[in-house]
């Protein structure tokens, strides 16, 4: 035991030196915000909070503040859980990040734009008949989201199946930009905005204070993700899904059809991804050809953080970084004197991902990343 | 039980040949697996065991000859095509999925069965032959033995209603005593009627439960005998078996 401490410190490089202060220093930055932050909610005259925000005060959160934020953050975490999903289910059947997974995301939300806007031309999208439009405009987002996964394993991965691992990555760089630059020349460079929500989905919950729009996001996405929890784990072609991801050929010997297995796989995370496409746009109401890409690249973060393969951790990832991005700033930045703390979402958003790599670099829930099978 | 005569084979081949890339590796091997019988294949390292069974199975392509199952060349069939007409294997090492339960691996075993009444009472069955198999049922398959993991991946071929069984390495990697008791546990599926064949190294047990065996060595089918023959042949015992007395 102390033989292996002993060797393992031995081996201490520069670079595991730099390392290891670059994790005390984050870890200690923040920790040092964190209590400065609880100091200026219990006291806002304290003396650090006087040394950083000078003349003007610290100040303190309200109960709706909190609130407000952390629905934000849950809401738009939860979004970003949905398409987190799909990273982490390709990678877990083949291996590789496919990082188009982001336009799928898009075109829902592109999808969702041009369904909604010809309801709204028709007043559907007002009133009771906003029900039916809805229901229609969500099945359209996932089948056409759906159908976008299918057709990028079929056109662009299936052929390099057996390849090295960086060739199917660098191919789904490609197809991002692909369908990025479709998008922008059918329909043009400008953002497209969804018509105004009904009434409704702008309010307030009574009481709770709680935007309706957002928990509707909440609660859609928590169905799908339950969908999606039952489908992998109870179903048999879920379980033929688990048995492609950890040997294939064995899941060959035991009568599966592999490929088919693995555009279901595709279908499957596509369709989580449209989801989460329409939800940004009544959400957002905006959308553009670039729309995939940020939240894309969130959400791999959060399949990252959350043990790239594990669906639980990938949920819990989207929810945990949508969370750290909505408080992160005001708890870790704000307490620091720094103006417009909001504005620095992304790169706390970011900043969560290092140090999660620099701490645990299987991700919080991740073992599997490590399974020695994967080729 | 063992071959009945003038009965047609279960799984033949058929003067195989097979490569990988440019390298030969069987060399117009002609094999013949009877219904009902306990059939063994000996052969060192690199002799081509492991792809003889990989091309039964479809997973490697023959580039010459006939893979017949049932009388029916199946050379362009996928395995899954052969798993549904009774050919099933133990893999080496038995590579259960150790991330799943044990139950969803018996139950991978029958992927391509339909029939929920049959499945259950070859759940049952297994059960009742492997009594350990059902107290770790909601395990995860990484988390046991290696003996319960035998059992495990015995009891998921079996889920197949296989009518042949191959066995890949059936001893690889298991503690001594466990050895023994595992070629019981063959012997035991063999009484059943469900025909076995053998892949070992482990030439004197697999001979000692096998009604005929052949020997292959790069590649090429060297003697093809009734065990009784092999055991007593002096050119085996000495280039094979690598034993002094």
């Amino acid at each position: 035991m102390t033989a292996a401490v002993r060797a393992k410190g031995a081996g201490k490089t520069n670079v595991d030196r730099f390392l290891t202060v670059l994790r005390v220093v984050m870890i200690g930055f923040i920790a040092i915000s964190l209590v400065a932050f609880i100091a200026q909610q219990i006291a806002p005259e304290n003396p650090f909070a006087e040394w950083r925000h000078g003349d003007e005060g610290a100040t303190r959160l309200s109960w709706a503040q909190y609130r407000g934020l952390l629905v934000t953050g849950i809401s738009q975490g939860a979004m970003y859980g949905l398409i987190a999903l799909g990273y982490s289910m390709v990678y877990g059947v083949l291996g590789f990040i496919n990082f188009a997974h982001g336009e799928v995301f898009m075109v829902s939300a592109f999808t969702g734009f041009i369904v909604s806007t010809k309801f709204d031309a028709a007043g559907w999208w007002e009133g009771a008949a906003f029900f039916p439009a809805i229901i229609i405009t969500v099945a359209l987002c996932v089948i056409v989201s759906t159908s976008t996964a299918v057709i990028m394993e079929r056109v662009a991965y299936r052929r390099l199946r057996g390849s090295p691992r960086l060739i199917p990555l660098i191919t789904s760089i490609g197809v991002s930009f692909f369908i990025q630059e479709a998008v922008r020349l059918v329909f043009g460079p400008g953002a497209k905005g969804y018509p105004s929500n009904p009434d409704w989905l702008e309010e307030r919950l009574p009481w709770l204070g709680i935007e309706v729009k957002k928990l509707v996001v909440i609660i859609i996405a928590a169905i799908a993700m339950a969908g999606l929890w039952y489908f992998v784990e109870r179903t048999k072609t879920g379980k033929a899904m688990r048995a492609v991801a950890e040997d294939k050929e064995i899941a060959s010997l035991m009568g599966i059809d592999v490929d088919k297995t693995i555009v279901k796989t595709f279908a499957v995370g596509g369709a989580m991804a449209g989801v989460a496409g329409i939800l940004w746009g009544i959400l957002f109401r905006s959308v553009i050809n670039t729309t995939g890409f940020l939240p894309g690249i969130k959400a791999f973060t959060a399949a990252v953080v959350g043990g790239v393969g594990n669906l639980g951790g990938a949920m819990a990832g989207g929810v945990s970084l949508g969370g750290a991005e909505a408080l992160g700033p005001l708890m870790i930045l704000e307490p620091w004197g720094i103006p417009g703390v909001s504005q620095l979402r992304d790169a706390v958003a970011f900043t969560v991902l290092i140090l999660v790599l620099l701490v645990k670099p299987t991700g919080l829930f991740g073992e599997r990343l490590s399974s020695e099978e994967r080729a | 039980m063992t071959r009945q005569e003038g009965s047609t084979p279960l799984l033949e081949f058929r003067d195989i040949n097979t490569h990988y890339g440019a390298v030969h590796i069987l060399k117009d091997v002609n094999l013949a697996i009877y219904p009902g019988e306990l059939v063994c294949l000996l052969g060192g390292n690199a002799s081509g065991k492991s792809t003889t069974l990989k091309t039964l199975l479809g997973m490697v392509k023959p580039t010459s000859g006939e893979v017949v199952l049932d009388g029916e060349v199946v050379n362009d069939k996928p395995t899954s095509y052969r798993v549904e007409r009774g050919v099933t294997m133990v893999p080496e090492n038995r590579r259960l999925f150790k991330r799943l339960s044990v139950k969803e691996n018996l139950e991978l075993g029958a992927y391509l069965r339909d029939d929920k009444e049959g499945i259950e009472a070859d759940l049952e069955r297994i059960f009742s032959m492997f009594p350990r198999v059902k107290e770790r049922l909601t395990q995860k398959a990484g988390t046991l033995s290696g003996g319960e993991q035998q059992m495990v991946a015995m009891g998921r071929a079996l889920m197949a209603r296989p009518r042949v069984l191959l066995m890949d390495e059936p001893s690889m990697g298991l503690a001594p005593a466990l050895v023994q008791t595992n070629f019981e546990l063959i012997e035991q599926i063999h009484q059943e009627g469900i025909a076995i064949f053998m892949v070992e190294q482990n030439a004197n047990m697999a001979l000692s439960i096998a009604d005929r065996g052949w020997v292959l060595q790069t590649g090429k089918v060297v003697l093809d005998n009734t065990a009784e023959a092999l055991l007593a042949d002096p050119d085996l015992r000495r280039s094979y078996l690598g034993q002094a007395d």
